[in-house]
């Protein structure tokens, strides 16, 4: 993993927010001033299936893709499963029923090969990147952070592949190593989640349209954090992403993810699925930036966000969670780990924030099957506005998982008197020598909080951004770098308007 | 020229609770006024006032600080024109440390102040300089403000970020409770430290621990929401000897 050093408190920006200071850092920050600044869309002659869901759209998408027999079966099977399932609707939250007919399955960027440099990029790409400020060629030299741009559904570009290659790492978009790597992809795929697992992940199993595809080889440790950044752009375009990680034995990966998508009035699906393999003593640390529209204050608009995330963890392994949750109008997510080999690890850190009309139902998994598994869950919550926080966990020890142990902690904050934050935790435990322990709190910034920090001379959104984002730092503190600063700021944004 | 700071008869009040009824108090630049009184004489209540509490309403008079009208002026901007309060019962900012907490504070100010944010180095210099005299080591830098620290401690680093901050007006309140006497000569050689010509203190306390460290240039006593007298620091004395209800 690339060493990223910081002197104790040598970034912290005028709210006390830790920043860094890379150049790429502070084109994201020029950008996230002040509201939701991204929502702006460019026109690019889509290709595009028509609107609605079939067996023809399922073989639509394929032939587009020129996949081989197996992956279409595999698709068709999902399609056929599909529509046998009930859209289920447990999640604490509402939402007017989502018309799967009314929606785009597949639009890709008008091209017919994919680029062999930077400079091949449709010029219009690169400029929505340059506004989100990602600009490809400065991340290339400035960061070392190695991008796999997912532009609506069909990936752009990839940077680093080749020093990556030296090292026998393969990352590329997952349609790519259906091609280049069709045994892998074929052996893994669905293997952790598979297709019959949920309704969402059914769906994305029979129309998946791009993704990241990852594989580390045995012993190797990753020597940059793999990125991939993904944006939802096209009109009333369904995005159903694919990401596929194989960590093979005593490897170590830390992997970022992403979100941001422009300004809409519709209300968009989004249903992803993100399946790791983490094979014995491997490490794999997997973080998240969630930065979905939101819908804008009255609830109109926003992303729907169905995702279904799982590792699955060996012996001796480890898989960490970590996600800042901003965005999107409904949230539907919980990473979880199958802690199937003896000693294997599993963590889940995140922070659920939600304001106006947004709805989070956010949680894990940990399912212990292994001796003496242990898992870790840190969860804050914080809710403004008239928004919902729902927290949402399970906890299971199998009769095999001998003196598993796990340890919960559910934080929430409430922000205004007009919230909602909840905490259902499930614990099963069907092995008399694993523990299970959870504690649950719930606050709301005092008046006394405030003024303190007031006093020191920081105004009322500043204080609150300070006091928030302390409530939040034992999550953040475990993101990389770049990423904290991202999420803090995120969260001062997302914050913008609640203090009264 | 107008005062430092002019209070003319103040009244404010906490729900329907008269606590202030009709302070008059001016302090001079570059003096230490100690102000004391009872428990519940309104001490603390002027402190919050004059800072901009919210708990407390103000129903009358009126506070000049270097001719601003405080009363207009929300909290921060009171505190980043430079009055500083160093809290009795200090609160806590889980998650946040002192130094997050300082460096957006001192940048918050000089931003008011149209002055460039310091840089890291900077801040880190500023800050360590103070941190070493008032025995602040890292570890209390690192840690969440206030959180699981003693009373003594706390106080040690209410004064600490006053000298950090270097307000022109600095409201000490009830400093002196809780605090063992190296302690006390700490928070005293601190302020003894910063006294200058264009800033003032105002230490609130009911008896004379800290003033043994600090002496007052004017002593005022408050009784019952008001100012009943204002003396030189042979007051002090007067009060240990004979009582509040002499005045």
């Amino acid at each position: 993993m690339q060493e990223k050093k910081c002197f104790f408190l040598t970034f912290f920006n005028k709210s006390g927010i830790f920043i860094g200071m890379n150049k790429k850092n502070a084109d994201i920050l020029k950008i996230l001033k002040g509201g939701y600044k991204e929502g702006f869309s460019i026109d690019i002659s889509a290709v595009q299936a028509p609107k609605g869901l079939s067996e023809e759209i399922v073989r639509f998408i394929s032939a587009q893709k020129n996949e081989p027999n197996w992956l279409l079966d595999f698709r068709l099977k999902a399609f056929r499963q599909w529509q046998k399932m009930p859209e289920p609707h447990w999640l604490k939250g509402e939402y007017a029923p989502i018309d799967y007919q009314d929606i785009y399955y597949y639009s890709a960027p008008d091209r017919k090969e994919k680029p062999k440099s930077l400079d091949e990029i449709d010029p219009k790409i690169r400029e929505t990147y340059d506004k989100l400020g990602i600009p490809l060629k400065e991340q290339e030299v400035l960061s070392g952070v190695a991008v796999d741009a997912v532009f609506d559904s069909v990936s752009v570009a990839t940077t680093y592949s080749k020093a990556l290659k030296e090292k026998g790492i393969l990352f590329c978009p997952i349609s790519e190593a259906v091609r280049e790597y069709p045994d892998l992809v074929k052996e893994y795929l669905g293997s952790v989640v598979p297709y019959t697992d949920n309704f969402f992940a059914c769906l994305n199993s029979a129309v998946f349209s791009d993704g990241s595809f990852v594989y580390i080889p045995k012993g190797v440790k990753c020597p940059m954090e793999l990125s991939s950044y993904f944006r939802i752009n096209a009109k009333n375009t369904g995005q159903f992403e694919r990401t596929l990680i194989i960590a093979e034995e005593d490897s170590v990966l830390s992997y970022l993810e992403g979100c941001t998508a422009p300004q809409r009035d519709e209300n968009q699906l989004h249903a992803a699925i993100v399946e790791i393999i983490v094979k014995d003593r491997a490490d794999v640390k997997y973080s998240t930036v969630q930065n979905w529209y939101p819908g804008d204050e009255n609830g109109k608009g926003g992303i729907y966000n169905f995702v279904t995330k799982r590792g699955l963890v060996l012996n001796d392994a480890h898989l960490s969670w970590t996600q800042v949750e901003t965005g999107s109008a409904i949230t539907w997510k919980y990473p979880s780990c199958i802690l199937k080999g003896d000693n294997a690890k599993g963590e889940f850190y995140s922070v659920a924030m939600t304001n106006h009309y947004q709805q989070a139902d956010t949680g894990t998994k940990m399912i212990h099957l292994g001796k003496n598994t242990t898992s870790t869950i840190v969860s804050k919550g914080i809710s403004a506005g008239k928004s919902s926080n729902t927290y949402r966990g399970l906890v299971r020890m199998s009769g095999t998982a001998q003196n598993a142990r796990n340890i919960s902690r559910c934080d929430s904050l409430l922000i205004g008197g007009n919230c909602g934050a909840h905490t259902i935790p499930v614990m099963k435990n069907e092995n008399k020598t694993a523990i299970i322990e959870h504690e649950a709190t719930t606050s709301k910034i005092s008046e006394e909080q405030l003024f303190y920090a007031q006093q020191r001379g920081l105004n009322k959104e500043e204080a609150v951004s300070l006091i928030v984002n302390g409530f939040c730092r034992e999550v953040m503190k475990r993101l990389p770098l770049e990423f904290a600063i991202e999420a803090q700021k995120l969260i001062g944004i997302q914050l913008e308007g609640s203090v009264g | 020229m107008s005062a430092f700071l002019e209070i003319k008869d103040l009244h404010a009040k906490v729900g329907d609770k008269e606590i202030l009824k009709g302070v008059n108090l001016t302090i001079e630049s570059g003096k230490v006024m100690a102000i004391m009184g009872p428990n519940g004489c309104g001490k603390s209540t002027l402190s919050a006032v004059i800072t901009g509490n919210p708990t407390y309403q103000v129903t009358g008079g009126s506070i000049l600080f270097k001719g601003k009208d405080l009363l207009k002026m929300t909290p921060d901007e009171r505190a980043n024109a430079g009055v500083f309060l160093a809290f009795q019962r200090p609160t806590e900012l889980p998650g946040v440390s002192m130094a997050q907490l300082l460096k957006a504070a001192l940048n918050a100010k000089r931003t008011f102040l149209k002055e460039k944010p310091l840089d890291a180095v900077q801040f880190m210099k500023h800050l360590k300089v103070r941190a070493t005299a008032l025995g602040i080591t890292d570890e209390m830098l690192k840690r969440s403000v206030n959180v699981g620290f003693s009373g003594g401690e706390k106080k040690r680093l209410e004064t600490f970020q006053m000298a950090v901050l270097e307000p022109d007006f600095c409201i000490l309140d009830e400093m002196d409770s809780g605090l063992d006497v190296d302690a006390l000569k700490v928070v005293g050689g601190a302020i003894s430290v910063m006294r200058e010509e264009k800033r003032s203190f105002m230490i609130i306390t009911h008896h004379d621990d800290l003033l043994r460290y600090v002496a007052p240039d004017k002593v005022a006593i408050m009784r019952d929401g008001k100012i009943l007298q204002v003396g030189d620091k042979e007051l002090v004395a007067k009060v240990e000897e004979k009582g509040y209800d002499n005045f």
